[in-house]
């Protein structure tokens, strides 16, 4: 009988320990909580945003991790799918008690994420392009891509410095395609163009030949911008070489700023520009320029830790960890509020996509000196001297 | 009769308790999503299950109905201003029309040539969503008002728990009743021989229409519900995967099987859910969940595994 009780004595203490060394365990870790489409149609984005972030975690981890705490991942995978991606979310708010969310792979899932971060006050960074991401402005959700709109305004810029204003645009209907034209039609007045020609494609048709035709006949197209992402966009480049378009000048968008765009479309991506990331041309940025440093270390630690090309969705991730991590630290708080408030006052943050000042109106906090104009040479990107 | 009354009495209250106790259990409202996810599932599935499983037809456009439910209650009260609750209604009437016109022609055809149709149906449904950006948002998506009732704002992982496992209980309901009917015996003749159907007397084209358009507004008002639960709604939810998602429900669970239909969607809605700690391999188990319990259960986990007790009880 009284072994027994002995026995529920110590029983009862060391689940009493056991509980006490969990507390402690979880006062020295904070979680942070991640939703990505490292699996599915949009896994070129998803993948190189989960390496990125496994990587620096681990890193800051190693270094003493923030405020004396260690960081805890926690990273689902929506597989692309928006009502999987809203599942997780309320996991990561309400099972997983996350301080704070870096995710959010497509505008789609980032949508349908937002009520729940709204409703539970957890601060979300959101790693998908589009403005209506940030545009009406919510209290909880920030974005570190540059928004669709600003690359239209970057390309109608060069276009005006060359003294080129009616366009023709033939646009992808998948989602980036579809907003980016949307936000093109809109911004276009203001830099005085005119919209001739405005043709789409499916984003998985694998020819654009009837849609250019159609743009190289209209009279008058000075220049064609095709906002799209993927493989699109290499197609519609061969096709544009094919029919001997490339008198007229062509822009591709930031969406198809990765190294494989260049090597799908091959010799008929010669002369094309686009708006990109400072990422993207690391090693030509002059010294001087303020974000050489954080990419060329961050292009280094990615191609070492993954033996893969950096991708400027990679550098997204970065940028909104840093975000994250830099307001932990000047709250020196695990409080959700105050790390909210913090990260809206981030100012002069140097990240891979751009130099970030936030503010109550602005929750990017980028503005058009983030883009750099590229053009592909040589079979591979080069700074457009401004003025040219 | 009595029997069978009392059997589907049974099955409809274990659900009713099913649904009252779990609440008591779950951690967090994160459950009370899963679940609710689940009954909206199940809620399709058992309609899917109506046309698949009792009157033996096929459709690979099933997403399709459910598409036209979740944005009709997105797009009448936004560009419409329609009241949400006429909304779903309004969504669940079209869906019957359109399946009721499409429907005629269509299921004259047979096997794969049905299979193939009703594919065509939701691809075509999915494409006019994502291109018709002006009314759908397009493929990013659109936010959907939140449902309001009797000045009741219906919102939130707990209420909505309640309300989508009442719609269950009543779809399961009129499933249970649908299957003692002379139209559910009619869907049976039609599910083993069509001839043999004709032959007795059943109207073989009017039966399967009615199957049809029955499973149609069942999907219409479980996407109808699924898009007032999450406040937001993207094409995808119409999308080919999403019909086949449907498909594999009803199959895993059962063929016929009312109550097959709701564990379909208990196993294919958690199951990514747990599997999430396995990160990497968790497409390839749950594959290998699917395919193994395909070969060992062959008519589905609840007539397999009910035959397996029955044979029990009487050896």
């Amino acid at each position: 009988m009284k072994s027994k009780a002995t026995f529920k004595t110590l029983l009862v203490a060391s689940v009493m320990a056991l509980g006490v060394s969990q507390v402690a365990l979880a006062q020295d870790t904070v979680k942070i909580g991640s939703v990505l489409s490292v699996t599915g149609p949009s896994s070129f984005l998803g993948e190189p945003e989960d390496k990125t972030l496994r990587l620096y975690v681990d890193k800051i981890n190693a270094a003493g991790g923030v405020n004396g705490k260690k960081l805890e991942l926690v990273i689902y995978d929506d597989g692309g799918d928006a009502n999987k991606a809203r599942t997780f979310a309320t996991r990561l708010v309400e099972d997983d008690e996350v301080i704070a969310m870096v995710g959010g792979t497509t505008t789609g899932s980032t949508m349908a994420m937002i009520p729940v971060f709204e409703d539970a006050k957890v601060p979300f960074i959101s790693l998908a392009g589009a403005i209506e991401v940030i545009d009406p402005v919510r209290k909880f959700v920030f974005k570190t891509p540059h928004t669709d709109k600003m690359a239209c305004e970057k390309i109608f810029e060069d276009l005006k410095k060359r003294n080129l204003t009616k366009i023709g645009l033939v646009s992808g209907t998948d989602g980036f395609g579809a907003s980016m034209r949307a936000q093109c039609v809109k911004v276009a007045p203001t830099y005085g163009m005119q919209i001739i020609a405005d043709e789409n494609y499916g984003p998985r048709d694998s020819d654009m030949t009837a849609q250019l035709t159609k743009i190289k006949n209209t009279a008058g197209v000075q220049a064609v911008v095709n906002p799209g992402f993927g493989q699109g966009p290499a197609i519609v480049t061969r096709n544009y070489a094919q029919l001997g378009m490339n008198n007229i000048p062509f822009y591709q968008s930031h969406g198809v700023a990765s190294k494989s765009f260049i090597d799908l479309a091959g010799a008929a991506a010669e002369g094309v520009r686009l708006p990109a990331a400072a990422l993207l041309v690391g090693d030509k940025l002059p010294e001087s320029d303020p974000q050489k440093k954080v990419v060329t270390e961050y292009k280094q630690a990615y191609e070492s830790a993954t033996k893969q090309p950096v991708s400027t969705f990679g550098g997204h991730a970065y940028d909104g960890l840093f975000i994250l991590v830099e307001a932990m630290k000047r709250a020196n708080s695990t409080e959700s509020q105050k790390i909210r408030d913090e990260i809206e006052k981030t100012k002069g943050f140097v990240g891979t996509g751009g130099i970030v000042n936030m503010s109550a109106t602005d929750h990017l906090g980028l503005d058009l000196s983030a883009f750099r104009m590229l053009e592909i040479k040589g079979g591979d990107w080069n700074l457009v001297a401004s003025g040219s | 009769m009595g029997a069978l009354l009392n059997q589907r009495f049974l099955t409809l209250a274990v659900l009713a308790v099913v649904i009252a106790v779990l609440p008591f259990v779950f951690p967090s409202s994160y459950y009370f999503r899963v679940a609710s996810l689940v009954w909206v599932s199940a809620l399709a599935a058992i309609g899917l299950n109506i046309l698949m499983g009792q009157a033996g037809q096929v459709s690979l456009g099933h997403a399709a109905f459910f598409g036209i439910g979740a944005y009709a209650v997105a797009i009448g009260p936004t560009h419409l201003g329609i009241p949400p609750w006429a909304a779903l209604l309004i969504g669940a009437a079209l869906s019957a029309v359109l399946a009721y016109l499409v429907g005629r022609p269509i299921l004259r055809l047979k096997g794969h040539y049905l299979a193939i149709a009703t594919l065509g149906l939701g691809v075509l449904v999915a494409l006019v969503i994502s291109t018709e950006s002006g009314w759908t948002g397009g493929p990013d998506g659109m936010p959907v008002e939140r449902l309001t009732l009797f000045g009741w704002r219906v919102s939130g992982s707990y209420t909505w728990y309640w309300v989508t496992g009442a719609l269950l209980l009543v779809g399961t309901w009129i499933a249970l009743n649908l299957d003692e009917t002379p139209t559910g015996r009619a869907f049976r003749a039609l599910h083993d021989s069509e001839v043999a159907a004709q032959v007795v007397g059943v109207d073989v084209a009017r039966f399967k229409l009615q199957a049809f358009v029955i499973a149609a507004v069942y999907a219409s008002i479980a996407g109808s519900a699924l898009a007032f639960m999450n406040g937001f709604i993207n094409p995808d939810q119409a999308g080919f995967l999403h019909s086949v998602e449907l498909v594999t429900i009803v199959v895993l669970g059962g063929l016929g099987s009312v109550v097959g239909s709701i564990v379909g969607a208990v196993v294919l809605v958690t199951l990514p859910q747990a599997l999430t700690m396995f990160h990497e391999y968790e497409h390839l188990l749950l594959g290998l969940i699917i395919v193994v319990s395909m070969i060992f259960m062959r008519n589905g986990i609840v007539p397999s595994l009910s035959g397996l007790f029955l044979r029990r009880a009487r050896s």
